[in-house]
């Protein structure tokens, strides 16, 4: 909104590419703004609900209800010694926790936060999100492989095993939302489930997918098998200290606030509120929901154990994938016969509900039947 | 032409040609594993300033997303943490073969081009176009492909069962 009223100031009296320039500019330090001032609350807002949850106060003593202690720990965190362990590849060393921080700044370049604002409302917006996630990879991969450190390597393999293979749910769990949506485009998204009812609602088995990939690829607690502390010390940034660990926190915040400003515009009806509460403006409505979606994965991570890798890898490829593709073929006939969203709405909860069910007893007799359990091997 | 594009085109070409002069002349495969991903991203960026920005993310998310993350699994797959260098080919001679005849084949076409320059702006090439030419005009060479690939995927799957 600031963006067009800059460019009709400076229509005509600058070269077009100039005007580009600057609103750009512009857009991306106010997203910016928005990311920065997300991670300092987000790790507060973390803090204290995994601290309600687990029965006590949480971070209460720098600042009102401790809302300061963030910054406190920003600065405690530059100040401490920079170690580089040595024979560290140094390059790729020191360029993995910068450009980690990237793909996930990038996704915001195409949410619209309201009506028209966003960076970028590409046509393909959605193809971009998932382009995006693709290269999330790569940071993990020079931070585990330059680390010189075992641990390091290991998290940085599991991470890609498993991003790899959780990036297939993810992708087709949104087929269907492009099937009843007819666009890629973020904002003719969220105008469609606007007039036709919000997509949790009309595909409620593709928003259970995407949340369930969508925090693997986060690499949070239930499915956090990079890291696992118990396990590996800290995967992929063991060797990290300081300022470059930071980074590498910063970066898997942003990620998470990307990925749950993408789950309120694909499935939350990004900024609309439906006919009655149209008191806040849209902005607000968008960012209230972008918080509850946050809230909500840190209620997961606070109840739920880590998984192991071989249960990770099972779930995705014998669960999630199947369950995709057939919310993809009846997505498809529903829309071959023209139905309308109430009675997409109902048979897709009966069918989500069936499915769901239906899968966990045939995985669970697959289990007792097989002939061998799996067992856990020493050192394997 | 105006000289926000003339300069991003020469920023995109410059990181892109450097980057492969490095995928192929460094010592240390994982680096040019990396640089190879840069590459890709330059690619990507110089399609997205020539308006074909459906082509630029699916260059990002086949090329950079998942053929550079498949190459980075092979090497930590393969070689020791920070393994300096490559193991001494066997293949010296058909590498060379097969690179000879790439480059006369390239540097042919490359002759033989007519250089034509197109529209000033290029037209604006959405996914629903693209989908209907897929679909309707190319859909025979669509399926040739789906089914290759997915030959290709059963064959894997029969490898790593044995």
């Amino acid at each position: 909104m600031v963006n067009q009223w800059v460019a009709t100031l400076l229509a005509g009296r600058v070269p077009d590419w100039f005007v580009a320039l600057i609103t750009s500019t512009l857009g991306a330090v106010g997203i910016l703004g928005f990311v920065l001032a997300s991670n300092v609350l987000g790790v507060w807002m973390e803090r204290k609900v995994l601290g309600r949850f687990q029965i006590r106060y949480g971070p209460n003593r720098v600042g009102p209800v401790g809302l300061l202690q963030t910054l406190a720990d920003a600065i405690k965190v530059l100040g401490k010694e920079a170690i580089t362990p040595f024979g560290v590849d140094r390059w790729v060393y020191w360029l993995a926790p910068g450009v980690a921080f990237l793909p996930a700044l990038l996704t915001f370049a195409v949410v619209p936060f309201a009506p028209g604002a966003a960076l970028a409302d590409l046509d393909i917006g959605l193809l971009f999100v998932s382009a995006v996630g693709a290269l999330g990879v790569v940071p993990i991969f020079m931070a585990g492989w330059s680390s010189n450190n075992k641990y390091s390597l290991i998290g940085a393999m599991r991470s890609i095993a498993q991003t790899v293979s959780y990036e297939i749910p993810l992708v087709l769990s949104l087929v269907g939302l492009v099937l009843l949506g007819g666009s890629l485009r973020l904002s003719a998204l969220v105008e469609y489930q606007l007039q036709h009812g919000w997509f949790l609602l009309t595909q409620p088995l593709a928003f259970l997918i995407f949340f369930i990939a969508g925090s693997a690829e986060l690499n949070r607690t239930p499915t956090d098998i990079m890291e696992g502390e118990s396990e590996l010390v800290a995967g992929y940034h063991t060797e990290y200290s300081g300022f470059k660990f930071s980074l590498f926190y910063v970066a898997e915040y942003t990620h998470l606030f990307a990925a749950a400003a993408i789950i309120t515009v694909l499935f939350l009806g990004g900024w609309g509120t439906g006919p009655v509460l149209n008191l806040a403006p849209a902005v607000v409505w968008f960012v209230a929901k972008v918080y509850l979606v946050v809230f909500v994965f840190m209620w997961v991570r606070s109840t739920l154990p880590r998984l192991r890798i071989d249960q990770l890898m099972g779930f995705c490829w014998k669960f999630l994938i199947p369950l995709a593709l057939l919310n993809i073929f009846f997505t498809a006939l529903w829309v071959y016969a023209a139905l309308s969203g109430p009675v997409i709405a109902v048979l897709n909860l009966l069918l989500a509900v069936a499915l769901v069910v239906l899968w966990t007893q045939l995985l669970a007799g697959e289990e007792a039947g097989s002939p061998v359990p799996y067992v856990a091997r020493p050192g394997g | 032409m105006d000289y926000g594009y003339s300069l991003s085109f020469y920023a995109l070409a410059g990181l892109t040609v450097l980057s492969s002069l490095l995928v192929v002349s460094l010592r240390n495969i994982f680096h040019a594993a990396l640089f190879l991903v840069l590459a890709f991203v330059g690619i990507a960026g110089i399609y997205l300033t020539l308006n074909a920005a459906f082509l630029a993310v699916v260059q990002v998310l086949i090329y950079a997303g998942a053929i550079a993350v498949l190459m980075l699994f092979a090497i930590f797959l393969t070689r020791n943490a920070m393994a300096q260098g490559n193991p001494p080919g066997r293949l010296q001679a058909s590498a060379l073969i097969t690179a000879g005849l790439m480059f006369i084949a390239l540097a042919y076409s490359f002759a033989n081009s007519r250089w034509a320059p197109g529209p000033a702006t290029p037209p604006d090439i959405g996914p629903e176009l693209l989908a209907k030419e897929l679909f309707t005009t190319f859909a025979f060479p669509f399926e040739v492909a789906s089914v290759l690939l997915l030959v290709a995927m059963l064959g894997a799957i029969l490898l790593a069962r044995e």
